[in-house]
């Protein structure tokens, strides 16, 4: 008869943790609306489609790196014909900005902030800006 | 065949939900209704079968004892192996429940050859593909909960930091994405290869292998390959999970073949083998002290049985028999 109580608590802690995030969300008001992302003034297109930017900017980011870096092919000619130097602080940095951009989608998908600012700067940061 | 038939349910359902995703009408049905559906079967079914195990009799006391059970004090036993009370089983239940204690003891009997001599052999192999398949699950599934929380806490990003530590490409290689197709494969290999377990595998067997090898390779494809829009997806799990479901046009078809894989995997749990999860901390012969001396184990299924003793026997035909001349108990214990 002991033996029910705890296999009973035991399914109900499963069933609690089954189910947590509806707990946690509810919680934390959260809704389905994804963040406002800042965009550039004085820009209408990306470097790339924006599909591939959504799901492919990442790698276009290490494609550069290793053309720029190691290949000394410095410059990307961008489906419109446009050129821009293969440089995460001064192309995409010029148009985005780190924290109301790539910070607010990164922190609602959970993506971790990638690694790249432990060397690469944001220049909002030396304009004086918060913080 | 066995392997076959659950190969090809998989195939087909794989095709029906890549063709529900592409057609406006089956979206709907694909990105809401199916996981309700099978959330609800997972919980309910699952409940259900544990509720039923909860209430069955348990007749015997029946661990097993692989050790030196406590007797005299100058004998030393092994509380864990063959516990006598509740510590030892909790230490038993947890080596088993997190390393897969009883696997690790798995050995082989094998015919050599020459001889012919029976060797026994132990066997690691099993133990390892299954406790690294179980283990990097639990990281994916664990990992899986970005996508249904927001704000998303600190400790996920952190285990994606450890998970993503080789820093291989962008978005950076999860090591437990290609141990848990590994392992996968290889409990699958493992089924065809040697034939006493060809033989003793069920199509149930296959189907979940497939399945969950499905679900993996579907979810590589898009974290790695094909790519999606993840910030549709996280939209899709949200509302699922506050019920406020919605189903962003930007979410490709390859997303709900994987969804439709992973809701799948739900509804069939409880009605399979995979309700090992629940029933490995109700198996009787693990979660059992060894104190059956010590203690007395009334069987629930007892009742009070109507017997008829020798003594009364003897008195209902003591006449005949002394009549007879035959010896009398009563009398012999008398003299
Ligand atoms: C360990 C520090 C470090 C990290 C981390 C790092 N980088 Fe770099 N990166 C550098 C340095 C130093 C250079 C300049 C090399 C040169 O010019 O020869 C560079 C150059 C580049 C360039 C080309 C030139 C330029 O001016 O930008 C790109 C593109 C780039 N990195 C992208 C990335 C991306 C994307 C990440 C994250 C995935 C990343 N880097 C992470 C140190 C780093
Ligand atoms: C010339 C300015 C410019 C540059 C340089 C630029 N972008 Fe963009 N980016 C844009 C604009 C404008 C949009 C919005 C496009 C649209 O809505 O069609 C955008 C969209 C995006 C998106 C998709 C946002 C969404 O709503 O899903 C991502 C991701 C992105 N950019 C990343 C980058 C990265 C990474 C770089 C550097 C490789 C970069 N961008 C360089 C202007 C730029
Ligand atoms: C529309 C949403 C969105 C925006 C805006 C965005 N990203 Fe991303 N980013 C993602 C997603 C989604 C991933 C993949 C995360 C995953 O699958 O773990 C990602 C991953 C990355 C990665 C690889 C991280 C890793 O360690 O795997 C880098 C580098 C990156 N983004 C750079 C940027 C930069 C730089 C910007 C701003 C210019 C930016 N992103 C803006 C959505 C976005």
């Amino acid at each position: 008869m002991r033996d029910k109580f705890w296999i009973l608590g035991g399914l109900l802690l499963f069933v609690g943790v089954a189910t947590l995030p509806t707990w946690r969300d509810w919680e934390t008001h959260a809704n389905t609306r994804p963040p406002a992302l800042v965009l550039p003034a004085h820009a209408k297109q990306c470097v790339a489609p924006l599909d591939f930017m959504r799901g492919s900017h990442m790698q276009l980011l290490l494609d550069w790196r290793q053309s720029a870096v190691r290949e000394n092919n410095p410059t990307y000619v961008a489906y419109d014909g446009k050129t821009y130097p293969k440089s995460l602080t001064k192309t995409c940095l010029s148009c985005h900005d780190k924290r109301e951009f790539c910070d607010r989608c990164h922190d609602y998908v959970g993506a971790r902030t990638p690694y790249c600012w432990n060397c690469h700067v944001d220049p909002a940061l030396g304009k004086g800006a918060a913080r | 065949m066995k392997a076959l038939v659950p190969l090809a349910a998989i195939l087909g359902v794989a095709g029906l939900a890549y063709a529900g995703g592409l057609l406006p009408g089956t979206r709907a049905l694909l990105g809401v209704v199916l996981p309700y559906a099978a959330m609800g079967i997972f919980l309910i079914g699952f409940s259900f079968r544990v509720v039923r195990w909860a209430w069955s009799a348990l007749p015997f006391h029946i661990p097993t004892t692989c050790g030196q059970q406590k007797s005299l004090g100058w004998i030393r036993s092994n509380p864990i192996e063959n516990p006598n009370h509740k510590a030892g089983v909790a230490a038993r239940m947890a080596l088993e429940i997190l390393l897969f204690r009883s696997l690790f003891r798995n050995s082989q009997a094998r015919l050599e050859e020459e001889g012919p001599r029976l060797l026994y052999a132990e066997n690691k192999w099993l133990w390892l593909g299954a406790l690294a398949f179980h283990w990097s699950l639990l990281v994916v599934l664990v990992r899986h909960l970005r996508y249904f929380l927001s704000p998303v806490p600190a400790f996920l990003p952190a285990l994606d930091a450890v998970d993503g530590f080789l820093q291989i490409g962008a978005p950076q290689l999860f090591v437990t994405d290609a141990v848990i197709v590994a392992a996968l494969l290889y409990l699958l290999a493992r089924r065809f290869a040697n034939g006493r377990v060809r033989y003793l595998s069920l199509p149930g067997d296959f189907f979940a292998l497939f399945l969950l090898l499905g679900i993996a390779i579907t979810g590589i494809l898009m974290r790695y390959f094909t790519k999606v829009d993840l910030e549709g997806i996280k939209q899709l799990a949200l509302g699922l999970v506050t019920f406020s479901p919605l189903v962003p046009a930007s979410v490709g078809p390859l997303f709900f073949v994987h969804l439709t894989f992973a809701s799948l995997l739900l509804a069939y749990f409880p009605f399979s083998k995979l309700m090992h999860m629940g029933g490995i901390f109700l198996s009787p012969t693990r979660n059992l002290a060894n104190d059956s001396r010590a203690r007395r184990h009334v069987n629930p299924w007892d009742y009070p049985v109507k017997v008829h003793t020798y003594q009364e026997w003897e008195e209902e035909f003591h006449d005949k028999i002394a009549s007879a001349g035959l010896p009398l108990e009563k009398e012999r214990t008398r003299a």
